[in-house]
C-alpha cells in the first residue's frame, strides 16, 4: 500500500510572529521555517507503517514555495522514499490544496493519505477533511491512534470531552493530532541519503487546478493586548480581592 | 440572507456553543437550525426554543447517530441548495464536518470566527490567535465555523420555531461508529464554565495535580483544566488541555496555577474576563496577562486559598 503524507513549510513553531506594520500579513522574511508540526506527526505515522510492513511505499508532496524542497528533504531524511513539490509561490487556501492533492491522489492512488490536521500558520484545519470530501473517501479527522488492519483502518480520534473510534473503509484520509506519535530526528547519514532520493517538481498547472484565491484579505492585525494587573502580597489578599468578585 | 446552523446536541439538551453560532448567523439573516441524528425528539423541541431560530428541520436517521462526516456532509451540502451560509460551532464535530461541506459546495470555507465585520467580511484569528485576518468572501456560499467564547449566547428559551421533517440521505458506507469514551464529570464543562481552574507541568504527577487543583476547582465549582505540558506528562487525560492545540476558554475567572504561560497556552486562554496567576517564578509570562498575580510555592499557597473560600 502507498501511503502519501501532505507537508507545508510553515514558520518554526518556536518563532512569535510578527505582524507587518502595514497590516498586510505576518513578517516572514529571514524568519526560521519548518516543517509544520501535525505533519511531522503524520510523517512520523506513516514511516512507522512502513516499518511494519503496512506501507510499501512512502510519498510526501508539499504544495508552497521554491524552498519547500528543503522541508521534503527533511522528510525524506526521516524516512519517505520520493517527494513531489508543486510549486507556488504565495498563498494557496486549502481548497486549492485539497484540489492539487486530489489531482495527486488520482494518479498516485494511495491506500491512505495522512495529513497534521491543521497548519500552525492559517489554522484552517481543512485540507484532510476537504481533500477526503472530494475524494469521496471517509476521514478520520484528529487521530492520536492508527490500526490498519485489512481493508480498514481503525482510528481513535480527539474529540470534546474524550475519544471516539471510527472504522473507515480504505482508501482513507487521516488527519494526525498532537499525541499520535513523536516524531524522530532525521540521522546524519540518512540526511545525507537523503539528497539522492527523488523529488519531482510540477505546477499546478500540470493538474489542471484553478488556484484563485476565493478570500480576499482585507487586513492583519495585532491581537488586543492584555495589560498585566496587579501582584497582590499573599493567599489573605488573593481571597480578599476574590470576594470583592463576588465568586467567594 | 438564509442560514442554516449546525445544532450541536446530546439528543436530549442543545450545547451552548451551538447558541453563539445562532447569534453569530442572526447578523447575517434568517436562522434555520439542523437537528441531525436518531431519537432527537428532545434535542429539536429545544433547538426551537432558542430565540432568534425561525425553523428547526430534523434529520432523524440512525445514519446521522453519531455525526459521522460521511453521512451528514452530504444532507447538507443538498439542504444548502436554499441557504447562503452554513454556520457550525468550532467544536470536535463541527472541525470534522464544515470542511467537508464547503469541499462539496465548492467553497473555502472560513474557519474559526471572531466577529461578524459584513455580510461577506469575517476576522478571524491565525497563527495561533498572535494575529487577526480580516478576509472577504467571493463565494456564492458561505460556510463558517464560529468561535464559541467570541459571540454572546441566543438566549435557551422564548423562541418558538416551527419543525419540520428534511429526508435522510441514508448510510454513505464509506465510515461506521465503533466506540467512544467520554469522561464524565461533575464539574462544568471546560468551555462553558464561569471559573476555571488549570494546572500546570509544576504540579509534578497526576496524584498531586488532583490534590491540589481538584479541591480548590470543586470548592469555586469550576471546571478544571490544564497546561500542555501537565498534559503530555499523562497528569489529566488529554480534554484537560487549554492552549491553542486544545480547548479555547473564555471564562468570567481563568485561575492559572503552576503554568509558566507559553504562547500556545495563553492562545487558549487570554481572553478570559479576569486572568489569576500563581507561580512561584516571577518572570513567568503568566504574569503578563494576569489580572491579579500571587508570587507564591503552590503546594502551600493552593492548599491555603482553598480552605480561606
Amino acid at each position: 500500500m502507498r501511503v502519501v503524507v501532505p507537508i507545508k513549510r510553515v514558520i518554526d513553531y518556536n518563532v512569535k510572529p510578527r505582524v507587518k506594520t502595514d497590516g498586510s500579513g505576518v513578517d516572514l522574511a529571514n524568519v526560521k521555517m519548518s516543517m509544520n508540526p501535525f505533519d511531522e506527526i503524520a510523517v512520523e505515522e506513516a514511516i512507522r507503517l512502513k516499518e511494519k510492513g503496512i506501507a510499501t511505499e512512502l510519498l510526501v508532496v508539499s504544495i508552497g514555495p521554491a524552498k519547500a524542497q528543503e522541508t521534503l528533504r527533511t522528510a525524506l531524511a526521516m524516512g519517505a522514499d520520493r517527494a513531489i513539490l508543486v510549486q507556488v509561490d504565495g498563498d494557496v487556501e486549502p481548497l486549492a490544496v485539497a484540489k492539487l492533492l486530489k489531482a495527486v491522489a488520482d494518479e498516485e492512488q494511495p491506500g491512505l493519505i495522512i495529513t497534521g490536521k491543521q497548519a500552525i500558520d492559517d489554522d484552517s484545519n481543512q485540507v484532510g477533511q476537504m481533500l477526503a470530501a472530494l475524494l469521496g473517501r471517509p476521514q478520520g479527522t484528529f487521530a492520536n491512534k492508527i490500526d490498519v488492519s485489512g481493508d480498514r483502518v481503525v482510528v481513535t480520534r480527539e474529540v470534546d470531552g474524550g475519544l471516539q473510534t471510527v472504522t473507515l473503509k480504505l482508501p482513507a484520509v487521516v488527519t494526525a493530532d498532537l499525541r499520535l506519535n513523536e516524531p524522530r530526528y532525521a540521522s546524519l547519514p540518512n540526511i545525507m541519503k537523503a539528497k539522492s532520493k527523488p523529488l519531482a517538481v510540477k505546477a499546478p498547472a500540470d493538474y489542471n487546478v484553478d488556484i484563485a484565491a476565493r478570500l480576499k484579505t482585507l487586513k492583519v492585525s495585532e491581537p488586543p493586548v492584555r495589560t498585566a494587573g496587579i501582584k497582590v502580597q499573599d493567599v489573605d489578599a488573593l481571597v480578599a480581592k476574590l470576594k470583592e468578585m463576588g465568586i467567594a | 440572507m438564509k442560514t442554516l446552523v449546525w445544532v450541536e446536541h446530546d439528543n436530549v439538551s442543545v450545547k451552548d456553543a451551538t447558541l453563539a453560532v445562532v447569534s453569530a448567523a442572526s447578523l447575517l439573516g434568517e436562522v434555520t437550525a439542523l437537528v441531525a441524528g436518531t431519537a432527537i425528539d428532545e434535542a429539536v423541541a429545544a433547538a426551537a426554543q432558542i430565540e432568534g431560530v425561525t425553523l428547526v428541520l430534523r434529520a432523524d436517521d440512525p445514519a446521522y447517530g453519531n455525526a459521522l462526516a460521511e453521512n451528514v456532509a452530504p444532507l447538507i451540502a443538498a439542504l444548502m441548495a436554499s441557504y447562503d451560509a452554513f454556520l457550525a460551532p468550532t467544536t470536535s464535530n463541527g472541525k470534522n464536518l464544515a470542511p467537508r461541506v464547503a469541499a462539496l459546495l465548492d467553497v473555502m470555507q472560513i474557519s474559526d470566527i471572531l466577529s461578524v465585520e459584513g455580510a461577506r467580511t469575517f476576522t478571524r484569528p491565525i497563527y495561533a490567535g498572535n494575529a487577526i485576518a480580516t478576509v472577504e468572501s467571493s463565494d456564492a456560499k458561505l460556510v463558517i465555523t464560529v468561535r464559541g467564547t467570541a459571540f454572546p449566547k441566543a438566549s435557551a428559551t422564548g423562541g418558538a420555531a416551527s419543525i419540520k421533517d428534511a429526508e435522510g440521505l441514508g448510510d454513505a458506507g464509506l465510515s461506521s461508529f465503533l466506540g467512544a469514551e467520554i469522561a464524565t464529570s461533575e464539574r462544568p464543562e471546560l468551555t462553558a464554565a464561569k471559573i476555571v481552574v488549570s494546572g500546570g507541568r509544576a504540579l509534578k504527577d497526576a496524584e498531586t495535580f488532583s490534590t491540589i487543583i481538584f479541591p480548590l476547582a470543586d470548592k469555586l465549582g469550576a471546571a478544571v483544566g490544564a497546561s500542555r505540558a501537565a498534559v503530555d506528562a499523562g497528569y489529566v487525560p488529554n480534554d484537560y488541555q487549554v492552549g491553542q492545540t486544545g480547548k479555547i476558554v473564555a471564562p468570567e475567572v481563568y485561575i492559572a496555577v503552576g503554568i509558566s504561560g507559553a504562547i500556545q497556552h495563553l492562545a487558549g486562554m487570554k481572553d478570559s474576563k479576569t486572568i489569576i496567576a500563581i507561580n512561584k517564578d516571577e518572570d513567568a509570562p503568566i504574569f503578563q496577562v494576569a489580572d491579579f498575580g500571587l508570587i507564591a510555592d503552590l503546594f502551600t499557597a493552593i492548599p491555603e486559598l482553598t480552605s480561606k473560600l
